[in-house]
C-alpha cells in the first residue's frame, strides 16, 4: 500500500485540526486542570466531536460508524496530540470501540457500537494492576457463580474512568499470573454493586481512575469473547491502541518541536537569535530527521491495521517504541531549548512533556516495546 | 496478450538465450563489477560479451532515449526488464559514473551535439568517466574550488589539482568543475567542462585508504587543453549542474543505509545464542541491535513514503533532506555492529580464514560515507537552514 494519505484523509486531518484547535486545545486543558475537573473533559465539546462522527470513525458502517478505518482515527489522534486535546478519544474510541469490535459477539456489537459511535456511550479498558504494563500478569479473579461470575480485585490506570458507563475488565478465570491463557474479558457497568471507582490524579491532568471490585456479580452474557480466551483479541486491541498512542505522540512531539524551533527564531542572547548557534541547529536538525522517521513508521503501522497485515504486532511495537523515544527527546529538548521560561507553569511547553510521559507509559513504554520488537524480530 | 505481456515474454526469451551463465552468478564485491572503458578491467570474458549484447539493445541504460544509445523503455517496460533480470539473477551489464552521474547532467544541461558525442560511448561501455570535484582546500566547502581554466579562444587551458577523484587512474574522460572567473561570489565563475584524461598534462596518483583499497586519486592538471565545445551549460554557471549532480550522488550514497537481507539480530543469535525466552544472551548488545533495526525499519519506511508522495504528485517532501545524513549514519552503526557481533574474525585483515578481511574493510570504508558527497555536519546545516529556516 502506498505510504501516502488519500484526499479524504487529508480533509479529515484538516477538519480535526480546526475543530480541536478551537474547542479542545491547550487552553481548555489548562482551564480543566485549574478547575480540578473530575471528568477531565468538557461534555459539550464531546457532543460537538460526536456531531462530526469521530467516535465512530473506525467502527464499521454496519454498526453505525463512519468506516474510515484506523488510518483515519490515527490522523485525528495525531491532531489531538498536537493540541493536547482533553477528550475521551483514547478511552472510548481507540480502546472501547476496538475491544467491542475485536472481542464482542454479534449481539453485543449491535447493542453497544451504535450508541458508542453516536458519542452517547463511554466504554473503557480496565487492565493494568501493578506499576507496569504486564497483561499476562493479570491476577484479578473471576469465579463462576451460578449463572454468572463474581469478580474480585483491583485495577489502575483506567482512562476516563469517571466518564465510563461500561468497563471492559480483564480477569483471570483460570491459570496463574504470568499465563497468557486463562484470561477473560467482562463488561461491567459502572453502577454494578461492589464496584468502587476512585479518581486518580496523574501529571497530565487527564481523567483517570482506579477500580476496586469486591464480589461484583455479572451475568454470563457479560463475557466479551470466549471464556479463558481473551488473549488474542486483547493483544490485537492493544496493538491497535499502541499504534493510536504512537499517532498521538507523533502529534505531541511535532508540536513541541515546532514551538521550540519557533522560539529559537525569536529568543536573543549575546546579541544574536539563539537559533543561529550551530550547537542548537544541529540538535534541531537531528530531531527533525527523527520526526520524519516517526511519521513514516506511524503511517505504516496504521495502514497495517486496516490491511489486516500479519506484521501488525511487530509494527505496533516498532511504532510505539520509536515514538516513545522521539517524543521523550522532543519534549526534553523543548524544555531545555526554552530555557528558564520552559520551567514555568505559565508557559505551555510543560503540558507537552507531561502528557507525553503518560501516553508513553500507557500499554507499554519504550523498554517494553523495544524488547517486544526484538523478540518478535527473532532475537 | 497485451503489449506489456508480449514485452515480458520477448524479454524473458531473449535474456534466457543471451545472458551467459557466469553473468547469472552473484557479484562477489565491488571489484567484480564491470565498468568498461578503453582498457577495461575484465575478470571474466563473459563480462564483455554480456555488456556488448545488452548495449546492442540499449539495455545497459534502459531508460535513456534510443537516439543516444539507450533502450527508450518506459517505466513499466524498464521495471519488467529489471524483474526478468532479477528472475534469472542476471547482473547489471555495466556500472559507471557515465551512467549514474554525467549522463543525467548531459540530458538536462547538454547541447544536442554533446549528447550525440558522449552518451552513446557511455551506453556501449567504451568510455569510462570520472568526476573532478573536490580539491585539497575545497571539500565540504566545494564552491571554494580554485582549479583555473583560462580562456584561449577555442579552448581552455586548465591548471590545478583535484582530490578524491574516484578511479581517476582508470578513467578515460573527466567531468570537471573549474574556475573561469574569480571576480564574483564563489558560487559564480564555476564552469563544468569535459576533457580527455589522456591529454598532455594530466597526472594521477592513487590514495590508499584506511580500508586498504584505493578507489580515489589525487589528480593534477598542468596546462591541460579542454575544447570549448565540451563546456556544458553556460560559462560561469557550472554550480547549478554541480548541485544537481550532488543531489544524485547523495541519493546513491544514502541507499547504503537500507537493511540487509539477514537481520543483525538473527546473525547475533547464531554467535551468542539465546536464552529460554528466545532473547539474545547479551542484553546490552541486544538493545543496541534493536535500536539499529528499529531505525533501519523507520528509515526504509521513510524512503518509501517520500517515493510514494512524489508519485502521488505531492512533490519531493522535506523528508528527502535527511536521506544522506541518516542513511550514512545508519550504515556506520550497522558496520560497528558487524564488528561487535563478529568478534575476532571480524577484525581479520587478510587471508582466506577472514574472507580477505571483508568485514573490517567494509567497516573502515563506511567511515567515509558520512564525509564524501557532503559531510553529515554539512547536511545538518542544510536541514537547519533550508528546511527549518534557522538563521545564519
Amino acid at each position: 500500500m502506498a505510504l501516502v494519505l488519500t484526499e479524504e484523509q487529508v480533509m479529515l486531518k484538516e477538519s480535526a485540526a480546526g475543530l480541536l484547535a478551537e474547542k479542545a486545545g491547550v487552553a481548555q486543558l489548562r482551564a480543566l486542570r485549574d478547575a480540578d475537573d473530575a471528568l477531565g473533559f468538557a461534555p459539550d465539546v464531546w457532543r460537538d466531536i460526536a456531531g462530526m462522527g469521530w467516535p465512530g470513525i473506525a467502527i464499521p458502517e454496519a454498526y453505525g460508524g463512519l468506516g474510515y478505518g484506523y488510518t483515519g482515527l490515527g490522523l485525528v489522534l495525531e491532531q489531538a496530540g498536537r493540541h493536547l486535546s482533553p477528550v475521551p478519544l483514547q478511552s472510548t474510541v481507540l480502546l472501547g470501540a476496538t475491544l467491542l469490535n475485536e472481542l464482542g459477539s454479534e449481539a453485543q456489537k449491535q447493542a453497544l457500537l451504535a450508541p458508542l459511535a453516536a458519542g452517547e456511550l463511554h466504554v473503557t479498558l480496565a487492565l493494568q494492576e501493578g506499576p507496569l504494563h504486564a497483561p499476562e500478569d493479570t491476577a484479578l479473579k473471576a469465579e463462576a457463580d451460578g449463572a454468572g461470575y463474581r469478580l474480585h480485585g483491583s485495577k489502575c490506570l483506567v482512562l476516563d474512568a469517571l466518564a465510563a458507563q461500561q468497563f471492559v475488565v480483564i480477569a483471570r478465570t483460570s491459570g496463574e499470573p504470568g499465563d497468557s491463557a486463562g484470561l477473560t474479558a467482562f463488561l461491567v457497568p459502572a453502577d454494578a454493586a461492589g464496584l468502587t471507582v476512585e479518581r486518580r490524579s496523574l501529571v497530565d491532568a487527564r481523567g483517570v481512575g482506579a477500580l476496586q471490585l469486591d464480589a461484583v456479580q455479572v451475568p454470563a452474557d457479560a463475557v466479551l469473547g470466549d471464556v479463558d480466551g481473551a488473549w488474542d483479541g486483547l493483544s490485537r486491541s492493544l496493538d491497535i491502541a499502541n499504534i493510536g498512542l504512537a499517532a498521538e505522540l507523533l502529534g505531541i512531539a511535532t508540536e513541541a518541536f515546532e514551538r521550540t524551533v519557533g522560539y529559537l527564531k525569536e529568543r536573543k542572547q549575546f546579541g544574536k537569535v539563539i537559533g543561529s548557534f550551530q550547537g542548537l541547529q544541529h540538535r534541531a536538525a537531528e530531531l527533525f530527521a527523527e520526526l520524519e522517521l516517526s511519521r513514516s513508521l506511524v503511517l505504516k503501522a496504521l495502514q497495517a491495521i486496516d490491511a489486516d497485515d500479519p506484521q501488525l504486532p511487530v509494527l505496533a511495537s516498532a511504532a510505539k517504541a520509536k515514538l516513545c523515544e522521539v517524543a521523550q527527546r522532543a519534549t526534553n529538548e523543548g524544555i531545555q531549548m526554552h530555557g528558564g521560561i520552559g520551567m514555568t507553569d505559565e508557559y505551555d511547553i510543560g503540558f507537552f512533556i507531561k502528557r507525553a510521559r503518560v501516553a508513553q507509559h500507557c500499554f507499554g513504554d519504550y523498554n517494553y516495546h523495544l524488547d517486544r520488537f526484538a523478540r518478535l524480530s527473532g532475537f | 496478450m497485451s503489449d506489456l505481456e508480449k514485452f515480458r515474454a520477448d524479454t524473458r526469451a531473449w535474456l534466457e538465450e543471451n545472458c551467459p551463465p557466469a553473468m547469472r552468478e552473484p557479484v562477489r564485491g565491488f571489484d567484480d563489477l564491470y565498468m568498461g572503458g578503453r582498457n577495461p578491467e575484465v575478470d571474466h570474458p563473459d563480462q564483455q560479451v554480456w555488456c556488448q549484447r545488452m548495449a546492442e539493445r540499449g539495455w545497459t541504460v534502459p531508460h535513456w532515449p534510443r537516439e543516444y544509445g539507450g533502450g527508450g523503455l518506459n517505466k513499466e517496460e524498464a521495471k519488467i526488464l529489471q524483474q526478468e533480470m532479477a528472475r534469472i539473477g542476471a547482473r547489471r551489464p555495466l556500472e559507471s559514473f557515465g551512467i549514474s552521474m554525467l549522463g543525467p547532467a548531459l540530458l538536462k544541461f547538454g547541447t544536442e551535439a554533446q549528447k550525440q558525442e558522449h552518451l552513446p560511448p557511455i551506453c556501449r561501455g567504451e568510455i569510462r568517466w570520472c568526476q573532478g570535484y573536490s580539491e585539497p582546500n575545497a571539500g565540504s566547502d566545494l564552491a571554494s574550488l580554485q582549479t583555473r581554466a583560462e580562456d584561449r579562444g577555442d579552448h581552455y587551458l586548465i591548471n590545478g589539482q583535484k582530490v578524491w577523484t574516484s578511479y581517476a587512474d582508470k578513467a578515460d574522460w573527466i567531468f570537471c568543475l573549474v574556475r573561469t572567473d574569480n571576480s564574483g561570489s564563489k558560487h559564480e565563475g564555476i564552469s563544468f567542462v569535459l576533457f580527455d584524461m589522456a591529454s598532455e598534462g594530466v597526472t594521477t596518483r592513487p590514495i590508499k585508504l584506511i580500508s586498504g583499497s584505493s578507489p580515489f586519486c589525487e589528480t593534477f592538471f598542468d596546462n591541460v587543453r579542454a575544447e570549448k565545445r565540451n563546456l556544458v551549460g553556460e560559462e560561469g554557471k557550472g554550480w547549478a549542474i554541480a548541485k544537481y549532480l550532488l543531489t544524485h550522488e547523495r541519493e546513491m550514497i544514502s541507499g547504503f543505509g537500507t537493511a540487509p537481507k539477514k537481520s543483525l539480530g538473527s546473525v547475533a543469535v547464531e554467535t551468542y545464542g539465546a536464552d529460554a525466552s528466545g532473547r539474545l544472551r547479551n542484553g546490552i548488545l541486544r538493545h543496541t541491535i534493536a535500536q539499529y533495526q528499529l531505525d533501519a525499519l523507520a528509515f526504509g519506511a521513510t524512503m518509501s513514503r517520500v517515493g510514494d508522495e512524489a508519485k502521488a504528485g505531492q512533490g519531493l517532501g522535506a523528508a528527502s533532506s535527511i536521506f544522506k545524513y541518516y542513511g550514512t549514519e545508519l550504515n556506520k552503526r550497522r558496520n560497528e555492529l558487524n564488528l561487535a557481533i563478529g568478534g575476532e574474525p571480524a577484525l581479520g585483515w587478510d587471508g582466506d580464514v577472514y574472507e580477505g578481511g571483508a568485514t573490517s574493510r567494509d567497516w573502515l570504508r563506511s567511515k567515509g560515507n558520512s564525509i564524501e558527497g557532503g559531510t553529515s555536519e554539512v547536511q545538518l546545516n542544510i536541514i537547519a537552514k533550508r528546511v527549518l529556516g534557522l538563521p545564519d
